[in-house]
């Protein structure tokens, strides 16, 4: 009865869907203020409608209801109560509803707080977001249904595959979703600005904290998957550049040139259309990743179940909605003309290359995500495009980003003086040679591209914190007036300040880890120890342990260094009872220098096991500095100036819009 | 500088910066692609030994042999006409089994294969689409039958 109403009301949905997609807009074409004013109570009935569908399904899950196809080939009754609950999303059709969900929560989230948008453009708004829902609730429907029975029901069911039963890949797609779905937001606004034909300062304070939002949950959501692929795929890697970690990187490489650029559109009112277009093309890129992830087009490392009529609807949502609105940008494009200009060396001009290097960073690894496709397409032979063309590309692409981050805050708006700017940042570019210099003479494993790496990470660190000190004039006035200027920092600046010294810290772990990783692969036999980087691993024994619903042989190893350090790694290796299918759990010992890492393999005739051993230098660092960004972007999304009712229009020097 | 000129140097040096990105692009591209082969066409074309490359096929069953006191697995891939054996140092991916696609990334070397990375899918139900067409192209493929 449950599933039938949560059928009924995903059904329903899309009825109202199509109301919110149609007469708001047609009302704000005519000035029709009631048929504009429904777009918010459809926005908020919609998500009524698709909350109640989702709880319907996870009810379903829950109570382990096997009459529904979904539940009976992703569930299972001796499923842990938190994987019975994220097996909702952990399938194809449970996580598209979710994605129409949060889509619908996004849409009444512009209707609750968009009460100071022109009415016009909040009609838009809502309008284009109901077409977005439209669309996916009709793939929904006529593709995946979610609410599918299976008669007559199994006694129990297959269970969900075992490597998504894990508490970081539980939490991942919600947030990866939350992200992706949440610059469908920025997107409506670009294309309700486009029918308005009004892009303008106030405009861009309206869409940061949308895309904020976004970005911060889609950088959450990428570090939780990254973070879930260096302790269950057992590689001791965090990163494989593998098709689907393209997918989620590509919109977040857009959306964090459109957080910048809107600054400049919302302080200068200037890269007008750039914005604009920025937004699309974010939006276009989450879409080209769900395309990817579901439609199985490309071979990846973890692509999972997927269908090809279900991606040729997506790739045609995709060519529809991102076509249309291209033609539109290509047609209202050119009368939005910005009012300001600037000098090349100023802060826009740094804010410019940031977006220039950023999309370019975009467009290559599109390029090598799609390359392989073309080739196949084109039947012109089958090739993976892998890590070393990336690591090629994004070094020289990265560098100067990292370089220009350091400045660019430092500048002036309008016109900045590179030479007061870089006299700032004697010290840093002081600290961060003799930093590269000295790791290229005391590690003997350095190479001159680590050294350089930790160099940038410093330099962008000390650079961040200089320009904290200049606005907050440390050491200049006294203290007092000091702590005075720390209390009325907007918090927009924090997040700034929080999130480029998060990045400092990221950039050190990525490039430590990479550099200076330490890997031994032995048979061992209980007793025998390996000594890596100075750690004496030793396998204590292999016990057989059961599990609720899969059996492991756990490896116990003893770490010692010195005689201080002393601890205790367990590795698994599971065997899932219903599916069969064997999961790794590597055994982490984090610390501030580094993790040791421990994972065991089959066994052999002679009762040894195969382990991989490692020590990973630096990488807990990469985990805090994106929690600082995400952090950060969190701080700068509760400025008083992104929040609630702050009066809407700043009076703008000359403030001529399109 | 006039604001014409001003703007000229200024839409040339984009130019310039544009160029740079295309040019660094394409030469990350050359000689970092790996092209995919079948057993039947590694042993065919017997591509050079310092090539990168990447060889797919299932796991023939019973060619496993790990060996005793060091971390070496061998074992057989095949398209159902032609079989390589490949040699890799590790801990196999745990989706592998005998009788299922791989892919693996290596080197060839005098008849042999020798991965440093090893790939399985992560759904069982799923065969890795080179494979597929490896199987097709063989003539030994059985349809889209699932395995459950």
């Amino acid at each position: 009865m449950i599933v039938e109403i949560g059928h009924f009301a995903l059904v329903m949905a899309l009825c109202i869907s199509a109301i919110q997609a149609t007469l708001p807009l047609f009302g704000a074409n005519t000035n029709n203020r009631a048929w504009m004013a429904l777009g918010s109570p459809a926005a908020l009935l919609q998500l009524l409608l698709l909350a109640i569908a989702f709880a319907a399904l996870t009810h379903a899950f829950v109570t382990s209801d096997f009459s529904v196809n979904l539940v009976a080939n992703n569930s299972h009754t001796l499923k842990p109560m938190l994987y019975k609950v994220s097996g909702v999303w952990g399938n194809h059709e449970g996580s598209m509803l979710m994605w129409v969900l949060i889509l619908a929560i996004y849409g009444a989230a512009v209707a609750i707080w968009g009460n100071n948008l022109r009415p016009t453009l909040k009609a838009r708004v809502l309008g284009i977001q109901g077409l977005l829902g439209f669309g996916f609730l009709l793939f929904i429907i006529f593709t995946s249904n979610p609410f599918e029975r299976l008669i007559p029901a199994p006694i129990n069911g297959q269970d969900l595959n075992p490597l998504l039963q894990d508490p970081g890949l539980a939490f991942h797609p919600p947030l990866l979703y939350l992200g992706y779905v949440g610059f469908s937001t920025t997107f409506s606004f670009a294309v309700a600005a486009l029918l308005e034909g009004r892009v303008d300062p106030a405009w861009a304070r309206w869409v940061r904290p949308w895309t904020l939002a976004a970005w911060g949950f889609l950088t959450g959501g990428i570090a939780l998957g990254s973070w879930w692929a260096y302790y269950e795929l057992g590689w001791g890697g965090w990163w494989f550049w593998d098709p689907v970690e393209n997918a989620s990187f590509m919109p977040w490489l857009a959306g964090t040139a459109l957080l910048h650029s809107a600054i400049v559109l919302e302080k200068r009112d200037s890269l007008k259309s750039w914005t604009i277009f920025l937004a699309i093309i974010a939006f276009a890129l989450s879409m080209l990743g769900t395309f990817l992830v579901r439609s199985g087009v490309i071979t990846s490392v973890h692509a999972f179940a997927s269908d090809p009529t279900r991606g040729v609807f997506i790739l045609g949502l995709l060519v529809v909605s991102v076509g249309s609105a291209f033609a539109l940008f290509a047609w209202r494009g050119p009368v939005l003309r910005g009012s300001g200009v600037f000098h090349p060396i100023s802060r826009e001009g740094g804010l410019l290359m940031n977006n220039f290097l950023l999309s370019v960073a975009a467009a290559s690894v599109l390029l090598g995500t799609l390359y392989p496709l073309f080739l196949d397409v084109l039947d012109l032979g089958k090739v993976s495009v892998g890590a070393p063309y990336f690591n090629s590309v994004f070094v020289p692409l990265m560098t100067p980003l990292i370089l220009i981050m350091g400045i660019g805050p430092l500048l002036n708006w309008k016109r900045g003086d590179a030479i007061i700017a870089l006299q700032n940042l004697k010290i840093a570019a002081a600290i961060a040679s003799i930093g590269a210099v000295t790791i290229w003479f005391v590690i003997d494993k350095a190479t001159v591209l680590a050294a350089f790496g930790i160099g940038l990470a410093l330099w962008l660190l000390i650079s961040t914190l200089t320009e904290l000190a200049n606005r907050i004039q440390l050491f200049r006035i006294p203290f007092f007036d000091t702590w005075r200027r720390i209390r009325h920092q907007p918090r927009s600046s924090w997040g700034m300040t929080l999130a480029h010294a998060g990045l400092a810290l990221a950039i050190a772990g990525m490039t430590a880890s990479s550099a200076w990783r330490v890997e031994a692969i032995q048979t061992m036999k209980p007793g025998d120890s390996v000594i890596i980087s100075g750690f004496n691993f030793t396998l204590r024994n292999v016990q057989n342990i059961k599990g609720p619903n899969y059996l492991a042989s756990r490896g116990v190893f003893d770490v010692r260094r010195k005689q201080s350090f002393n601890i205790t790694l367990e590795a698994e290796k599971r065997i899932y009872a219903v599916s069969r299918q064997p999961t790794t759990e590597a055994g982490i010992y984090s610390t501030f220098l580094g993790d040791l890492y421990a994972v065991i393999g089959d066994p052999d005739a002679k009762g040894g096991f195969i382990t991989r051993l490692y020590f990973n230098p630096l990488v807990s660092w990469m985990w805090v500095g994106t929690f600082l960004m995400v952090l950060g972007a969190g701080i700068s999304l509760s400025d008083r100036r992104h929040r609630v009712g702050a009066s809407a229009g700043r009076k703008v020097p000359g403030g001529v819009t399109a | 500088m006039k604001r014409k000129n001003k703007r000229l140097s200024l839409i040339s040096a984009g130019m310039l910066a544009l160029a740079g990105a295309v040019a660094l692009i394409l030469m990350a591209f050359e000689g970092n692609i790996v092209f995919f082969y079948s057993p039947t066409e590694i042993v065919q074309k017997q591509p050079r030994s310092e090539q990168r490359l990447r060889l797919g096929g299932l796991v023939e069953a019973g060619s496993v042999v790990r060996s005793n006191g060091s971390p070496v697995v061998t074992f057989n891939v095949t398209d159902l006409t032609t079989s390589v054996s490949i040699s890799f140092k590790g801990i196999l991916p745990d989706l592998f089994k005998e009788g299922q696609g791989i892919v693996a990334q290596g080197n060839y070397r005098d008849g042999r294969f020798f991965a440093e990375e090893v790939l399985a899918k992560h759904d069982e139900k799923y065969m890795p689409k080179e494979i597929a067409e490896a199987l097709k192209k063989s003539g030994k493929w059985k349809g889209d039958a699932k395995s459950r």
